[in-house]
């Protein structure tokens, strides 16, 4: 044995008879993880949140969250002698006259907007796949709580450099916080310290940006990661592949390669985006002060659609006993998100409840073959992404020569006619996929070739599937309606109406194809 | 050499020849024709550009601002408007209108610098109003002050104009242009005159000192290095949300789309 190994081997040894890792490790280490690119997009979330962690720490060493008033005399001569805060000072220090800084912030900023997306395009996978299933209700829960975080955690960075975007964007908050009845205003005093925008805004959100919001980020991704490790992860359906296994690679030394890997691959994204591409050029922006304001005012686009919401409202406004209620903010600021979050939050419990399907499911779904799950996750993206084509109704109208009312009314209107559309196309065309699989199944492949028997009659060559593909495309189970006569309690009252009706809905499916489908169709006749 | 002195004698030598000399008498012709008098407008006094000035506005104006540029149904009165107006208005393009849908835009001047000169004149002698600046007497090189100027234009042109002059929209398809590559004069006549949706600001609202710092603060954004990297149009964050998805996220969904596939 070479010298190197035994000293290695003795270390290790010196480990193990103090800690007991390697009994741990030897189990865990070779725990199997299933392979697919979708289930990767949670990975880019978390590595994009170390990048942040270490990003952002760089920037607190030069950014000071104070809104006291100082004279700029940095190397940024077009702002010279311009009065600011010193949060607003210390970022633009931190951009033209520390080495490295605006590298730093832009890679921070890109791995922001980078770590929302990532977290939507998991949200995505793990929606349209069933993931959220029994036992992964409480994981989906945690998940919407991380989204919601960012969001705010988002909203905050984007407020913190104090330039005149950063304010409108709090001044927009404010409002949102003001429409709240009854006691709007007074939570408006209490988060601002008196009134808008004082002096205490901005060293609060700091330390909810720096202190708060990571620390429980921490905790949840935390929880999160472990939940995936102890209930295993999803596969997809395929040969040899059940509810009771997982088939993958081992974690050693298969996905910390590959993990490890990909955490540079993000890296590397995020400091090449960071260093070609401008990301919040805030010292265009200038200071902000309550009087200014810029044209084509956005928030990032996690926001956006909540912006494109406000912008869509019609004015209304109602006053009673002395109070104000202004409908155009609260709805589209407070009601609807909160009824978006909400449903996004229970809809496992919710399905569950539809199908009366209490089973566990570690297989997960093809989207087609959830045809109402599917059509729905589309339409909610639908209204979403017509909202967030308001949010920009401004640069839209500017850009294409459009008007803005134009893309105002188109919105008005298409929040509400667009996404039942959506939700109608996407189930027939799920629909549709099922029956082309069923096809597929029963007649092999198209190959395009066509012969010509000796009696003179032409026939196309259909190819059959593997036994495989076959497997894949018929292993699902198709979701089956209330039984017939529905115990008492299901049916009565109107909830049980609502739940008959979602229920028989839900059934309607295209029946994969079975061996006796096969057999019939066997001998001879095509 | 050789090939073109044996194609002399080819029998459709002749006919292209006069074609070809047909053509360029009638391309030097048409060209001669177009070019204005320019010979005649160089050495009169101001009374007859004022008088070619009329001429001009009878034919290309009158139309919709009325014989006496008293305005109509369709275009406002042009007494009083001074020459500022004119020389913004037709030196940009904008008038004579192609469009009467939402505002004029900005295009390839119709009437050339001696044409709009007799124009403005003629217009400045219906009634006082702004005169028109050169480029040159605008010394905002020596008396702005591109910070002041900056925060001038973030109150008073920001919410139109956008933080770095960049344009944006309006209600009802109107919008204020981009205001990058627009030479100084043009600026300062908008800001005395009020184009269009723009307010008006006067000497007593913006001193002519001030303006000057505006422009001053504009020329310096025009020409302002992109400090971090492409600009993505200087609009915010809607590009850039638009780039962190489709270049961000994609590439990465593409690595792991490459890093699954290794695996098999």
């Amino acid at each position: 044995m070479k010298k190197s190994v035994k000293v290695a081997g003795a270390t290790a040894n010196y480990v193990d008879e103090r800690t007991g890792a390697a009994k741990w490790l030897k189990k865990n280490l070779t725990k199997v993880f299933p392979d697919h690119w979708s289930f990767m997009l949670g990975e880019i979330a978390l590595y994009s949140f170390v990048i942040l962690l270490l990003t952002g720490t760089f920037l607190t060493f030069w950014f000071d969250p104070s809104q006291r008033e100082v004279v700029y005399n940095g190397s940024y001569l077009p702002l010279s002698g311009v009065h600011m805060s010193a949060a607003y000072d210390s970022t633009l220090h931190l951009s033209f006259d520390v080495r490295g800084g605006l590298l730093m912030r832009q890679i921070h900023h890109w791995a922001a907007l980078i770590f929302m997306s990532a977290i939507v395009a998991h949200l995505f996978r793990v929606f349209f796949t069933g993931a959220f299933r029994k036992p992964r209700e409480f994981n989906w829960l945690i998940g919407v709580g991380l989204l919601t975080f960012g969001i705010v955690e988002g909203f905050l960075g984007y407020s913190l450099p104090d330039d005149l975007l950063s304010g409108t964007g709090i001044r927009i908050a404010e409002a949102i916080l003001q429409a709240i009845p009854v006691v709007g205003s007074y939570l408006s005093f209490f988060a601002f310290g008196g009134a808008f925008p004082g002096t205490a805004f901005i060293p609060r959100i700091f330390i909810v940006h720096v202190l708060l919001l990571p620390g429980l980020f921490l905790a949840l991704i935390t929880i999160h990661l472990m939940l995936v490790w102890y209930q295993k992860h999803t596969q997809y359906p395929g040969p040899g592949r059940t509810e009771k296994n997982v088939v993958g690679y081992p974690l050693m030394p298969v996905y910390m390669a590959k993990a490890g890997g990909f955490f540079f691959v993000v890296f590397g994204v995020t400091a090449f985006l960071g260093a070609v591409a401008s990301i919040n050029p805030i010292w265009l922006y200038g200071p902000y002060t309550p009087g200014q304001i810029s044209a084509g005012s956005q928030p990032d686009w996690y926001m956006g659609w909540l912006d494109g919401l406000v912008r869509a409202a019609p004015p209304l406004e109602t006053h009673a006993f002395g109070h104000t209620i202004s409908w155009n903010i609260l709805i589209p600021g407070l009601i609807i998100p909160g009824i978006l979050f909400t449903g996004m939050a229970l809809y496992p419990f919710i399905e569950s409840w539809i199908t009366g399907d209490k089973r566990e499911h570690h297989l997960l779904d093809r989207p087609r073959n959830a045809p109402n799950r599917t059509a729905l996750g589309v339409t909610s993206i639908t209204f979403i992404l017509v909202s967030l084509v308001n949010g920009g109704n401004d640069i839209i109208a500017t850009h294409f020569h459009l008007t803005i009312n134009g893309i105002m009314w188109f919105t008005r209107v298409g929040l509400f006619v667009l996404p039942p559309i959506a939700f109608v196309v996407t189930k027939r065309i799920c629909l549709s996929l099922q029956r082309a699989d069923r096809d597929l199944v029963l007649h092999g492949k198209e190959t395009g070739r066509l012969v010509m028997m000796p009696n003179g009659e032409m026939l196309e060559v259909h190819e059959p599937l593997s036994d495989a593909k076959k497997w894949t495309l018929t292993q699902h189970q198709l979701p089956e309606a209330l039984p017939a006569p529905l115990p008492p309690s299901a049916t009565v009252g109107l909830k049980g109406k609502i739940r008959a009706r979602l229920n028989r809905a839900n059934a309607v499916q295209i029946p994969a194809a079975t061996l006796t489908d096969l057999k019939e169709l066997g001998d001879g006749h095509h | 050499m050789k090939r073109i002195s044996s194609f002399r004698r080819h029998r459709i030598a002749g006919p292209i020849l006069v074609v070809a000399a047909l053509f360029t008498i009638g391309t030097a012709f048409g060209v001669a024709s177009a070019l204005p008098s320019a010979q005649s407008t160089m050495t009169t006094g101001t009374s007859t550009l004022v008088s070619e000035g009329k001429a001009i506005f009878l034919r290309g104006c009158s139309s919709c601002h009325g014989l006496h540029a008293e305005g109509g149904s369709i275009a406002p009165s042009l007494i009083g408007v001074g020459s500022a107006s004119v020389d913004f208005q037709v030196g940009t393009g904008r008038m004579p209108m192609a469009d009467m849908s939402q505002q004029a835009m900005q295009k390839k001047p119709v009437y050339n610098a001696q044409e709009t000169a007799a124009l403005a004149a003629y217009v400045a002698s219906l009634a006082p109003g702004p005169s028109s600046v050169t480029n040159e007497s605008l010394t905002y090189e020596r008396d702005g002050n591109s910070a002041l100027g900056g925060q001038l234009f973030r109150t008073n042109c920001a919410m139109c104009h956008n933080f770095a002059g960049q344009g944006g929209a309006l209600t009802n398809g109107k919008y204020a242009p981009s205001l990058m590559g627009v030479e100084p004069k043009y600026i300062y006549e908008a800001m005395v005159t009020g184009p269009q949706s723009m307010p008006k600001f006067t000497d007593a609202t913006i001193t002519p000192q001030e303006k000057l710092s505006i422009i001053k603060w504009l020329q310096a954004a025009n020409h302002e290095q992109n400090q971090g990297g492409a600009s993505l149009g200087r609009v915010g964050p809607v590009t850039e949300g638009l780039l962190g998805w489709v270049l961000g996220l994609g590439l990465l969904i593409g690595a792991a789309a490459w890093l699954a596939m290794k695996a098999k």
